[in-house]
């Protein structure tokens, strides 16, 4: 998404045909996403947005109709890390706009785009409990980029434009509009201008010469270079001059997990993810680094472990287009505030020689050498997890979409599957959201529909939103969910039986439903696996199907998730198993 | 299945054990700032006063202070008023936060869009907080000689109660609590400090502009208003 495209979207892309006249607050409001280019949005219809969806009624703006709202804010904030545009949703008031809560709290933590609109009560009954009222901005302020109150019907589009371009621009986020019943009802001939972001809203794409000319001088010196790729890369569609930098001077590239994809996993240079359940060669390599050139990464714990032992030797050169984020829980030696491609192309600019690091390759090779992803994988044992997911990808695409759930599954999908291309990895990072899996695969199945999307779920995580596959079905979206059933919320036990003398309290799941089955009963195609000696052939018939299939593949309850860095612990001292924590 | 030899757990991942890894040698303080070992020491905290100016909007006050809550930042007292333009307020916040943390709330609040400039004040700043203070009222003449010496003012004064008005720094306002604890203080209302910058430096980096512009156009129309 280029800065400007993001900003203002010329008139003459809208489509003639849809050009119905504005006659009130709530056409405004649609012509105002037809003005941004908006084609499809996810949602659930209720009595305060009804005006909204009667004046959607007449738009070429296609609708998505969600099981649940919450399904319909995830599918948006999915659309948005695919497509690179808001992903926008719709709620009613009270109930709908909390179901939302979620998953706008999902995309303020990932820097995701997305536009909710939401129905309210009509602005006299505002403050007095009205039926389905509920304060809608000030629930989600904490949880927004920003958030706005709808007042007038003249307004009102240009409201959402403003909106839905601060979401895209900077550094993203989600941004909401609450629509109180009479202003999206009060009639209005006002044509909404087109996107575009308040004159306060200054986002600096360039970072200041003197630090950029700091940072080289850093970088040249170095002997234990790293680059630390963060879903700022993605976002700032730098995956290209991530590349082409890492490469022209032979820098080893470590990412976090939104940062899967931004470099290929198959370069020799890609040290993969780091953090908690990254390999050990990579938090080895932030651990031992001298210079660490983060970019768009805000140093998350899961990433950083305890901060005190966090590339403790290293001078951190930060580069981000959010100033805030500098400084905030790693010291940066160099701020670099300003978008990832263009910082990326003035370090480039400026550097003469490329850091003498010939040693610290090796060593990082070495490193990929002594701690393998390896297990083993014997016919009498049952499935592992990571067979499954190296099966799925080996029957699917290179730029095939990826989706997750929440738990050991999401990080058996990190480990275990090679990731070449940005956006195609769609997760709940920040707030780990369970059940983000499903609907996230909606989301970017809309958003790409001629790209092969594969979601993996856990049972406990499929559990919370599996009522869209309803959607799926509906809407005949192709779709492959493998969910690695171990009867439990299996991060949770492994992390009872590490931490809590394996007291696995209220983690065993032994009632869950067969997934096949209930695929069946929503339309859908179902498969079971048991053995290795089915995994090829069903992977292939599920992603063969033409619709939503969903494969339940009963792997071994006993498989963990390693190696792991205990919580605040220290990176470089992962374990390998669980005798090591 | 718990009862199902736990201890066979398959896992088989390779290489050294944490304790046979090299380690490095540095470490970093709860900051995240990189420490010599030799000199280590916590970054104290300091106590100042952050002056915003902000978009007189509905919500503003609530976006602010609901950031510093939820951050878990240190806030002394936060003030609120509108400026010589309608249309902005400042805020002003008396924060104590290690130095990380002070740069942390300049750059938060910085982010909220209706956050037009942020600075940090110095010392040299004008910073004053006003107290009513109610004390019982047996001994007047005493409770008028106190007043006295803190330049305060009686402001009702009744035969169970003396209400006092005292305005100034916030240490002179600590002092003078204490002084008043002598008479048994009933009830107490604190202002909370506000604050503008020392002679002609302005108090955060757009106002000399928008002054500049709001004075243009006033005289712009006074100039019109005459020809008329």
């Amino acid at each position: 998404m280029s800065k400007q495209a993001s900003t203002t979207i010329d008139d003459e892309e809208s489509d003639p045909d849809v050009e119905l006249p504005v006659e009130n607050g709530a056409s405004s409001v649609i012509r105002a996403l037809e003005g941004a280019g908006v084609e499809t949005c996810f949602g659930v219809q209720g009595g305060a947005i009804m005006p909204v969806y009667d004046a959607l009624y007449d738009s070429s703006i296609r609708h998505v109709t969600m099981a649940h709202e919450q399904g319909a804010a995830h599918a948006a904030d999915a659309f948005g890390i695919v497509a690179g545009e808001p992903g926008v949703c719709l709620a009613t008031s009270g109930p709908g706009a909390t179901n939302l809560v979620t998953g706008l709290a999902d995309a303020d933590m990932d820097s995701d785009p997305v536009l909710a609109l939401t129905g309210q009560v009509a602005t006299a009954s505002v403050g007095n409990d009205a039926f389905q009222e509920t304060d809608t901005t000030g629930v989600t302020r904490p949880i927004t980029k920003t958030n706005y109150f709808a007042t007038d019907a003249d307004t009102v589009g240009d409201t959402v434009a403003e909106a839905f371009a601060l979401s895209g621009t900077g550094r993203p986020g989600p941004t909401v509009v609450d629509l109180p019943k009479d202003v999206t009802n009060a009639g209005t001939d006002r044509e909404p201008g087109p996107p575009r972001t308040p004159d306060t809203y200054d986002p600096q794409y360039e970072a200041d010469d003197e630090a950029v000319e700091q940072a080289v001088r850093s970088l040249e010196r170095a002997e234990k270079p790293v680059i630390l790729a963060g879903g700022g890369v993605i976002k700032g569609e730098a995956s290209d001059a991530l590349r082409a930098f890492a490469t022209e001077y032979g820098i080893p590239v470590v990412t976090t997990m939104p940062a899967l994809g931004s470099f290929p996993e198959d370069h020799e240079l890609a040290m993969e993810m780091a953090g908690m359940h990254g390999t050990g060669y990579a938090n080895m390599a932030i651990t031992h680094c001298d210079t660490m050139l983060a970019v768009g990464c805000r140093f998350d714990d899961r990433l950083t472990g305890g901060i005190e032992t966090f590339a403790p030797d290293a001078e951190v050169l930060h580069a981000d287009i959010d100033p805030a984020e500098i400084s905030k829980n790693i010291e940066a030696d160099v701020a670099l505030i300003g978008d990832a491609g263009t910082v990326l192309e003035q370090l480039d600019a400026e550097m003469t020689r490329a850091p003498d690091a010939p040693e610290w390759r090796e060593q990082c090779t070495t490193w990929k050498a002594e701690y393998p992803m390896d297990y083993a994988a014997p016919e009498e044992r049952p499935l592992r997890p990571e067979f499954a997911v190296e099966a799925m990808d080996e029957a699917t695409p290179d730029d095939a979409i990826v989706t997750t759930g929440v738990g050991q599954h999401q990080m058996w999908a990190c480990q275990y599957w090679t990731y070449r291309h940005p956006r195609t990895w769609v997760s709940s990072h920040g707030l780990g959201t369970m059940g983000y899996g499903l609907p996230a695969a909606i989301g970017a199945k809309v958003a790409k529909p001629d790209t092969e999307v594969v979601c993996f779920e856990g049972d406990g995580s499929f559990l919370m939103t599996c009522q869209e596959l309803a959607v799926a079905v509906r809407e005949n979206l192709d779709i492959t969910v493998a969910v690695l059933n171990n009867s439990s919320v299996g991060m949770v036990r492994q992390w009872q039986d590490a931490f809590f003398e394996g007291r696995h309290s209220a983690s065993q799941y032994p009632w869950v439903p067969a997934f096949d089955k209930l695929a069946e009963a929503f339309g859908a195609q179902g498969f079971s696996v048991h053995e290795y000696d089915e995994v090829v052939e069903t992977v292939e018939a599920a992603i063969a199907h033409d619709g939503p299939s969903v494969i339940d593949f009963h792997i071994d309850p006993e498989s963990n998730v390693y190696p792991m860095v205990p919580s605040g612990g220290d990176n470089g001292q992962f374990a390998l198993s669980e005798d090591q924590l | 299945m718990s009862e199902q030899e736990p201890e066979q757990r398959v896992n088989e991942l390779r290489g050294p054990a944490p304790e046979e890894r090299p380690r490095p040698t540095g470490r970093r303080n709860s900051q995240g700032m990189r420490i010599d070992p030799e000199v280590e020491a916590e970054p104290r905290s300091r106590r100042t006063a952050i002056s915003a100016l902000v978009e007189n909007e509905p919500g503003v006050l609530a976006k602010a202070s609901g950031l510093v809550s939820r951050r878990q930042f240190n806030i002394e007292s936060l003030t609120v008023g509108t400026t010589t333009n309608p249309e902005t307020s400042r805020i002003t916040l008396v924060i104590e936060e290690p130095e990380p943390g002070i740069r942390q709330v300049e750059k938060q609040l910085e982010k909220l869009l209706p956050v037009i400039s942020v600075q940090e004040l110095g010392d040299s700043a004008i910073q004053r907080e006003l107290v009513i203070l109610k004390v019982h009222g047996d001994e007047p003449d005493k409770v008028q000689a106190v007043t006295e010496m803190y330049d305060g003012t009686v402001l009702d004064a009744g035969p169970r109660t003396i209400s006092i008005e005292i305005t100034g720094g916030e240490g002179k306002i600590d002092d003078a609590i204490d002084a008043f604890q002598q008479f048994g203080i009933r009830e107490l209302a604190r202002t909370g400090q506000t604050a503008i910058a020392r002679g002609d430096v302005w108090t955060t980096d757009v106002e000399e502009e928008r002054y500049e512009r709001m004075h243009e156009s006033w005289r712009t129309t006074t100039t019109t208003t005459n020809d008329d």
